[in-house]
């Protein structure tokens, strides 16, 4: 049971073969005996948790079962929720307890999830490895030696090693595709405006999306059903978009007629050969489920990782400001005066990725440097778009690796923020272009999990999900699970 | 050789919205601090803004009525400084595409006739909190009631040539937003307020550099002030010295101003696009509903009391001075039609004055437009006398009474019929038969006397003019 499917527990729910008291209970036991190897979750409250199953079952008996009635979610540290802490993995925003809920986590309630607790994440949700945490690191259940992706890597982890069936997260460069990749797991980013981010500690506004990280296709289609939708508190989240049949789109088994398109960019020197490999294996066999493979071109990808680091820090350097120690958070001792107060308070509070990310985007807003850099950004990032638009002329989606490499040792890249920045090549002009994407595994390279990345339209994750459906139910990548986890029989 | 003086006038104006800006917070003036505040105006993690409507559709028609160029696309920026009042670090606003540009007001003054000032543009923005130092010790408290209400700020060309036109400007300019609805525009509430650049030069030259004068929290203030520096900046520069571009912050008690530098040295604001809020789009359909919704204007209800009702100038600009004005005047018009000018000079110098007194508004008058025109009906029908009149006034005011009651009740009736003033006059020859011999032998002035005389034996009773015609022919003998 522990590494089954949100969909399989669903069904065993429905048939009153289990409860969601026992669910809660097994995965609740399961954190407590592997999360100090993982180092997963930053915060979990049993009896909380165990008080929702509980609730979730009486509502179950009283008036039958909602979307997601008794299903652990586990939540990313970067969703605000009124029980327990929200700390966004960050030391400045210690003691904080925010007195909302994120609009996705009223949902998720809503539809009578049980949350199961925050889960690890890089500082700010700034970084690929987890590393930046104020909690310490992430490991990666597939190698523990290993980061298993980030930001969300807690998430990752957790629903890897089955300390949770789901959990959600946030992508803003990859921060969900590129963990899920990394540890062998399913991830959705949805189209920008598709999921509210109100309640969403903002890391880059223009660029952030919440999205579920399953241990299949359908669970994730399930969850993202479940918190889309227009949200008339963020002006971004979009009123119109086209409602889906997000469970329907699972359904497919074949791929005929679909035209995949494949980016020559996306597959260059620099990329592990393994990883490499696998892909193009998948994609050979998205051939033989009836696909038609298109060798396409996105030109600009180059400038894709360029921009987003100026964007992206450019938007942080300001959302981060109200962390002030003001009126919340943390607060240096014995301040002198207003200024040392301010800078104290943040130098303790903020660890370094997160000043570097600051200190880049105020240079790049800077009087002087603004037309050099944030313009010069934003004028890449319609050219991306215009880059996926015409593809999206000749192909239905399109399919890459997640990441070039798979997930590297502690350590390995925290002296080299560059080399780090470039793990997340892939993922980042899919949110430049607010596009929906969506990372499966298809292969190992070297015992370690790779990923494949599906890229559709705006608003058509149907048509990501139906590939990605297909692709799954002809192969077993997503059935297999690390050792030490109870998971090998 | 002469100066020239060039000032341009930035006024912050609170949007008279019930609700703020980007939450649904509340605007009350005088609230118990930090009572309205909500996750979004305290700056709390992931809460996100919601643009208010109202403050867009009041923004447009404030830009309507200066003959602005309405943007149907513009947008909003962040403006990043830290200050604890600012409680996310960065202000809303729109940098580079705002709203309303290129409108005008048109203003008179003695000096130099009729000008047209140029309004560059108003763009919407949020107010900040507000930061209290004084009486405390060691510690600063922050209310944050004010934080996110919604501000226009209404930035003028550099067109003023002196405090007298900067003063004009901002009276006709505050005239207007309150006849517009858009603001309550109290100057002591913060609600209207002005920051004033200021620069010198020889005529003909290029501008000089420019000062920013802050903290000017009425006309009188902001012309001492925009005087003060005039003659700063004059004896500067006669010195052989620079004008050093700074903001300076009025002191109304010590009649000076005080450099800002150090305090809020060359600021860079890091605008960018706030990505929170889309673009705001408005149709060119709202734009046209907020038009046709456009209430008159100071300057065309000044054109129609003069024309409509026969007004002097001057009348007609001190009735039209505020919308509770004029529409008091037109309220008393309806119910005394019979004589609009008698109406304006009675409001205008009697009611005005005696509320003046009384230190109330217009809209505070004990005497309401209606009781007022009873008033005036018993002017008009010659049951009182303008004397008599205004002594019913003030019992009006004083009692609450109406003007018939009081009439009626002080036995104020004017005597018309002839017989009982003939009896008058006659009472009054008699005892004075030196003047009569005297004004009949050609003393013509002594004529006043009479009258004089007679008004004060009826007690200010008898109609003055039968008084006149009568006493003529009884003198005649």
């Amino acid at each position: 049971m522990p590494f089954s499917s949100l969909s399989h527990i669903q069904d065993r729910l429905n048939h009153g073969e289990t409860t969601a008291i026992e669910v809660a209970k097994l995965y609740l036991d399961r954190i407590t005996e592997h999360n100090k190897t993982l180092n997963a979750f930053v915060h979990i409250d049993d009896e909380h948790v165990l008080a929702q199953a509980k609730a979730s079952d009486t509502y179950r008996a009283e008036h039958g079962a909602r979307a997601l009635e008794g299903l652990p979610i586990a939540i990313k540290d970067i969703f605000c929720t009124q029980h327990g802490p929200t700390r966004c993995c960050s030391k400045i925003l210690e003691g904080f307890e925010a007195p909302y809920d994120a609009h996705v986590i009223t949902k998720l309630k809503e539809a009578g999830a049980v949350l199961v607790g925050k889960t690890n994440m890089d500082e700010f949700a700034m970084g690929s490895s987890n590393e930046t945490s104020a909690f310490g690191a992430c490991h990666n259940p597939w190698d523990t030696s290993r980061i298993p992706g980030g930001s969300s890597g807690g998430s990752a982890s957790a629903v890897a090693a089955a300390l949770t069936p789901a959990a959600l997260g946030t992508d803003t460069g990859g921060s969900i595709r590129q963990p899920a990749s990394l540890t062998g797991i399913t991830g959705l980013k949805p189209t920008y405006g598709r999921v509210s981010r109100r309640g969403i500690i903002a890391f880059a506004s223009s660029l952030d999306q919440a999205g579920p990280m399953t241990r299949n296709v359908k669970d994730a289609a399930m969850i993202t059903s479940v918190i889309s939708g227009h949200d008339a508190g963020d002006a971004t989240s979009v009123a119109d978009a086209p409602e889906l049949d997000w469970l329907g789109a699972c359904d497919k088994k074949d791929m005929k007629g679909l035209r995949i398109g494949v980016p020559k960019e996306y597959f260059v020197e620099g990329m592990d050969a393994e990883v490499r490999a696998s892909v193009e294996n998948a994609l050979k066999q998205c051939e033989d489920l009836g696909a038609e493979l298109i060798d396409i071109s996105l030109p600009n990808t180059n400038l894709a990782v360029a921009a987003y680091y100026v964007i992206a820090p450019s938007e942080a350097s300001a959302n981060l400001s109200r962390y002030d120690s003001v009126r919340f958070g943390h607060r240096c001792k014995n301040p002198e005066d207003l200024l040392d107060m301010y800078t104290r308070s943040r130098d303790e509070g903020f660890g370094a990725e997160v000043k570097r990310r600051i200190l880049t985007g105020a240079f790049a807003l800077s009087s002087g440097y603004y037309d050099a850099y944030y313009l010069k950004a934003q004028q890449v990032r319609t050219l991306i778009s215009q880059d996926f638009k015409d593809a999206f002329e000749k192909v239905d989606v399109i399919a890459t690796p997640t990441s070039p490499i798979t997930a590297f040792k502690l350590g390995e890249k925290t002296d080299d923020p560059l080399t780090m920045y470039l793990s997340d090549i892939y993922t980042i002009a899919v949110n430049l272009a607010g596009l929906p994407g969506l990372s499966q595994p298809c292969g190992f390279a070297e015992g370690l999990p790779v990923g494949l990345q599906w890229i559709a339209p705006a608003w058509r994750e149907d048509v990501l999900l139906g590939a990605a459906a297909a692709y799954e139910a002809a192969t077993d990548w997503h059935t297999k699970v690390p050792t030490g986890f109870g998971g090998e029989s | 050789m002469s100066w020239e003086v060039v000032i341009g006038l930035e006024v912050h104006c609170q949007i008279n919205t019930d609700t703020k800006a980007f939450c649904g917070c509340s605007t009350a003036f005088g609230a118990e601090p930090n009572t309205q505040t909500c996750p979004v105006c305290l700056g709390m993690p992931g809460q996100l803004p919601v643009l208010n409507a109202l403050a867009v559709d009041k923004t447009i028609l404030t830009g309507l009525a200066i003959d602005a160029q309405i943007n149907l696309e513009s947008k909003f920026d962040r403006k990043n400084y830290f200050y604890p009042d600012l409680p996310k670090g960065y202000q809303i606003s729109q940098f580079t595409i705002p709203l309303v540009e290129h409108g005008h007001i048109d203003i008179t003054t003695k000096g130099r006739g009729d000008r047209r000032i140029g309004i560059t543009r108003i763009h919407m923005e949020e107010d900040a909190g507000k930061s209290m130092h004084e009486g405390l010790d060691a510690v600063s408290h922050i209310d944050l009631n004010r934080s996110g209400i919604p501000l226009m700020e209404i930035v003028s060309e550099p067109d003023m040539r002196s405090s007298d036109e900067a003063i004009a400007y901002l009276k006709n300019l505050h005239q207007l937003i309150r006849f517009l609805g858009v603001s309550g525009a109290d100057m002591e509430k913060g609600q209207f307020r002005c920051d004033a650049n200021i620069s010198v030069r020889r005529p003909g030259e290029p501008f000089g550099t420019r000062t920013e004068m802050k903290n000017m929290n009425s006309f009188r203030f902001i012309k001492q002030a925009i005087d003060y520096e005039v003659m700063r900046q004059i004896e500067v520069i006669e010195d052989g010295g620079k004008v050093i571009q700074e903001s300076r912050l009025w002191d109304s008690v010590k009649n000076e101003s005080r450099s800002m530098r150090g305090k809020e040295e060359a600021n860079d604001y890091r605008y960018f696009p706030e990505p929170d809020l889309p673009p705001l789009r408005v149709s060119q359909e709202r734009v046209d509903a907020i038009k046709a919704g456009m209430p008159e204007l100071p300057h065309q209800l000044r054109e129609r009391f003069e024309k409509e009702f026969g007004l002097s100038a001057y009348d007609a600009d001190v009735l039209t001075q505020t919308r509770e004005l004029s529409n008091w005047y037109e309220a008393l018009v309806a119910a005394h039609p019979a004589d609009p000018k008698r109406c304006a000079n009675w409001m205008a110098n009697e009611l005005l004055g005696r509320l003046k007194e009384l230190n109330k508004d217009i809209e505070h008058s004990p005497v309401s437009p209606e009781a007022f025109g009873k008033l005036m009906d018993r002017m008009g029908d010659n049951t009182i006398s303008g004397k008599i009149a205004k002594d019913v006034l003030d019992a009006m005011i004083e009692s609450g009474k109406d003007a018939d009651t009081i009439i009626e009740e002080k036995g104020l009736k004017q005597v018309t019929d002839t017989g009982s003033i003939d009896a008058m006059i006659q009472e009054i020859l008699d005892a004075n038969q030196g003047q009569v011999e005297a004004y009949r032998g050609g003393k013509d002035k002594l004529f006043g006397f009479f009258v004089g005389q007679v008004m004060k034996a009826s007690k200010g009773k008898a109609n003055p003019a039968v008084v006149n015609q009568r006493l003529k022919e009884l003198l005649k003998g």
